[in-house]
């Protein structure tokens, strides 16, 4: 039913489970920057999994070989550069939470959510 | 003409960068007069190609796919795209022009511009781009900016509600990556019109639906419709008073609902029969939940924010009435053709509606801004009597507040009204009738806040109060003529600026066409 | 008085290894389109390479190699480089494309414009990585007060 070849993207879906179940019920801002990052990270990783082609081989072209030759061959090298780019933002995006963290840190004196919570209604 | 499109991103994204250089230099000016070269550019740009009804795709790096799956990027320009420009131009032309001021109060102005100018180029960048990575990429500097922005002031409560904001969007972001993959997981290409392309030949199938709800998810939160709203009353208020203007007035249009739109009509080809439905449902549910929640409330920006869920709710509805029509008519072709006069109807509305929320809500922000500036407060309760003392800021806010309410003869009135009549035509008389009910609970909600803020006495510790300065009216008058002007010129609008990007829309997957064929 | 930075040994290693810091991220950058990496991955490696040398000898020596306001001017400067190559891609046709002659594959020039954007695109990233570390680090100083070898060690 679920083939050898499927585990791979179904850990990585686990992996967003973990992820998103941190986000929403973890209490402590440390925690949920965490699970924010291993989110992000699953699903980079599944889309670079979904590149994959059995039996495939790094899309680095090397001498004397022609390029419709290795793209017959190679894995999928546009999921890559599209994960390049997703890391990047998720770097940006953790940056920015954590320096949110330590300024609420700093305002509220504690990292719990349920302390911080002067917007109601 | 269409090849030079990339300029409005890349000299928003060139000043952010040089803005902080400025920033650091004594004397302030050339900051400012920075700012406004910048966003006057843009927004002269934009307008020129309105005018010229400039159409067109342009592929980055000259790297067209000729037959084959595409790997390069693409920047289409339709109806759609120049509408949401000049929605984007004229809401950003008056944040830059009310910051003058008002940004003068905090620290690093610099910063703040370089902030705004990257939020712009984002927005800019999401409506051009024709390849669906490239959306996501510049949904998210735009997103970035906007979370950076809504902290500016550094208060608990804006850490806070940033932390919010970042957390939900950043949850949004991750389902809208995760539906771009599986999108190219089935199509094999990431370019919107091949996309289009694969979904026409071979139809949808559960993957690709999968993919569908993912970005409802994603551009759902982005655009704040219920059940995805949690995050919107606490960023917007909190915002400095520019930033609430964009965001409420731009950023939830382009990067929310103009990516639904996008998505699903021109690329997914409404992804089955669910999803109009769904659209209507939730667009329903976040009229009424956001105009119930913003009746009760005292503080001025809250309550503008769940209004704006409220009116978003609008937009959504017409959105999927037009969808589900549309579906209908692939479906029975005997009656298509009235089927189709519907759905254009209710685009048309949908669309209107969007234009004139972008005006009149922008406009609120800004009015509440200076009554925070001049007060310094927001509170109703301590607020009154301010027509005299603030003239060209209460005429301001009447106008907007008619505006809002559905009025007549101002914009807001037009296009509640064609949505009510769209639905009615549809059939839906309940949704119609909620409709009008949300309108005027709207009106009250208004009525309450005039009646709080601008008539009744003068407190005695408001006394010294004195009207906004130069910059702020100009950017609010600039606005209030916007909500009148297309209040009264509708004619004229709806044919250059709002039938083209109807016609985009109804387009469907013949998007496609349009992009790969020329 | 504690001395600023880390113990005599992190000291001397680092001042033998971060000029091989510096020239690993100079190789990744330059071979970006000759194989994996780019300038993303050498500008992460810069930016280690500079907080390696914050780390090792406090805050006030390394304002010496790069301070605060540097990294920003290099910031912008790689930002603006990059931006250049966009825009003079016009010349030849569309924007972004490539406007510099595409030699024989696999020799270090080649491929037209992507060695000069990937060596932007280091600058741009190793001075924005080593900003966002001095701007959280100085917050945190700040906060602590005085003991620096506090901060450090965090």
């Amino acid at each position: 039913m679920i083939s050898r070849g499927m585990l791979p993207y179904l850990l990585a879906m686990v992996l967003l489970g973990i992820g998103v179940y941190a986000i929403t019920c973890k209490k402590n801002l440390i925690k949920v920057i965490v699970g924010m990052v291993v989110a992000e990270y699953a699903v980079n990783l599944f889309l670079v999994l979904l590149g994959y082609r059995a039996g495939g081989v790094a899309p680095i072209l090397s001498e004397g070989e022609k390029a419709a030759d290795l793209a017959r061959h190679s894995v999928d090298p546009l999921p890559q550069a599209l994960i390049l780019t997703a890391i990047v933002i998720g770097l940006a995006i953790t940056a920015l939470m954590v320096a949110l963290a330590l300024r609420i840190h700093e305002r509220y004196g504690t990292f719990d959510l349920s302390e911080i919570r002067k917007l109601k209604g | 003409m269409t090849d030079l499109f990339p300029l409005v991103v890349a000299v928003p994204l060139g000043a952010a960068y040089l803005l902080p250089l400025l920033g650091r230099m004594r004397p302030r000016w050339p900051l400012d007069l920075l700012a406004i070269l910048v966003v006057t550019f843009v927004a002269a740009f934009t307008l020129a190609g309105l005018m010229q009804g400039t159409t067109g795709t342009l592929w980055l790096g000259g790297w067209r796919p000729g037959t084959e799956r595409s790997i390069g990027i693409n920047m289409c320009v339709d109806g759609l795209t120049r509408l949401m420009l000049v929605t984007i131009a004229m809401v950003s032309l008056a944040g830059v022009l009310f910051s003058i001021s008002y940004m003068n109060r905090f620290t690093g102005k610099g910063l703040y511009y370089s902030l705004f100018f990257l939020m712009l180029a984002g927005m800019n960048g999401v409506v051009l781009t024709g390849d669906l990575f490239n959306l996501f990429v510049f949904l998210e500097v735009a997103g970035i900016a906007s979370y950076a922005l809504v902290a500016f002031g550094c208060e608990s409560e804006e850490l806070e509600a940033s932390f919010k904001y970042l957390v939900l969007g950043g949850l949004g972001s991750t389902f809208i990556l995760l539906g771009v993959a599986l999108c190219y997981n089935q199509a094999g290409t990431l370019n919107m019109a091949q996309v289009a392309q694969f979904v026409a030949a071979k139809g949808i199938n559960p993957v690709l639906t999968l993919a569908a709800g993912l970005f409802f998810a994603g551009f759902g939160l982005k655009a704040a419709m219920v059940p995805f709203h949690a995050w919107l009353p606490d960023a917007h208020p909190s915002a400095p008073a520019p930033i609430s203007a964009m965001l409420s007035g731009v950023l939830i249009k382009a990067l929310g609902v103009y990516a639904l739109c996008r998505v699903f009509f021109n690329v997914l080809g409404l992804g089955g029969g669910i999803f109009p439905l769904v659209f209507m449902a939730l667009g329903a549910l976040s009229m009424v939940v956001g105009v119930l929640l913003a009746v009760g409330q005292w503080d001025f920006k809250r309550l503008l924010a769940y209004h704006s869920i409220s009116q978003m709710g609008y937009v959504v509805l017409a959105v999927g009435l037009a969808g589900e029509l549309m579906a209908k008519a692939a479906v029975e072709p005997a009656a298509a053709a009235a089927l189709q006069a519907t759905a254009a109807l209710a685009l048309f509305g949908g669309l209107f509606h969007l234009f004139n929320h972008a005006a009149f809500k922008s406009l609120l922000f800004l009015c509440a801004g200076a009554t925070e500036y001049a007060t310094g407060t927001r509170e109703l309760k301590r607020l009154g009597g301010l027509t005299r003392r603030m003239p060209v800021t209460s005429a301001c806010c009447r106008i907007a507040a008619l505006s809002i309410s559905g009025v007549p003869p101002f914009n807001g009135f037009w296009s509640k009204l064609v949505i009510v009549l769209a639905l009615a035509r549809a059939g839906h008389y309940w949704l119609a009738g909620m409709t009008v009910a949300v309108s005027f609970l709207t009106l009250l909600s208004f009525v309450k806040v005039q009646r709080y803020v601008l008539q009744g006495e003068l407190r005695p510790e408001l006394a010294g109060v004195r009207e906004a300065p130069a910059w702020m009216c100009a950017a609010m008058i600039i606005l209030a003529l916007v909500c009148v002007g297309a209040g009264v010129l509708c004619p004229l609008i709806q044919a250059d600026l709002l039938a083209p990007a109807r016609d985009a829309l109804l387009n469907g997957l013949a998007y496609a066409r349009c992009v790969l064929g020329g | 008085m504690p001395r600023p930075g880390m113990t005599l040994i992190v000291k001397e290693v680092t001042k033998l290894v971060s000029g091989f810091i510096a020239l690993y991220a100079a190789y990744i950058v330059l071979y970006g389109h000759l194989t994996p990496g780019g300038g993303f991955a050498g500008g992460v490696i810069l930016a280690c390479g500079f907080i390696l040398i914050v780390l090792a000898f406090g805050r006030d020596f390394a304002a010496q190699v790069i301070s605060d306001a540097g990294a920003k001017s290099w910031d912008t400067f790689g930002a603006m480089l990059f931006l250049l190559v966009a825009l003079v891609g016009y010349r030849v046709g569309a924007f972004f494309s490539n406007f510099l002659p595409l030699r024989s594959n696999f020799r270090l020039v080649s491929a037209g414009a992507i060695p000069v954007s990937n060596i932007a695109i280091g600058i741009k990233v190793a001075a924005c990585l080593l900003g966002v570390f001095l701007a959280l680090s100085v917050y945190r100083a700040a906060r602590a007060g005085g003991g620096e070898e506090e901060e450090l060690h965090d």
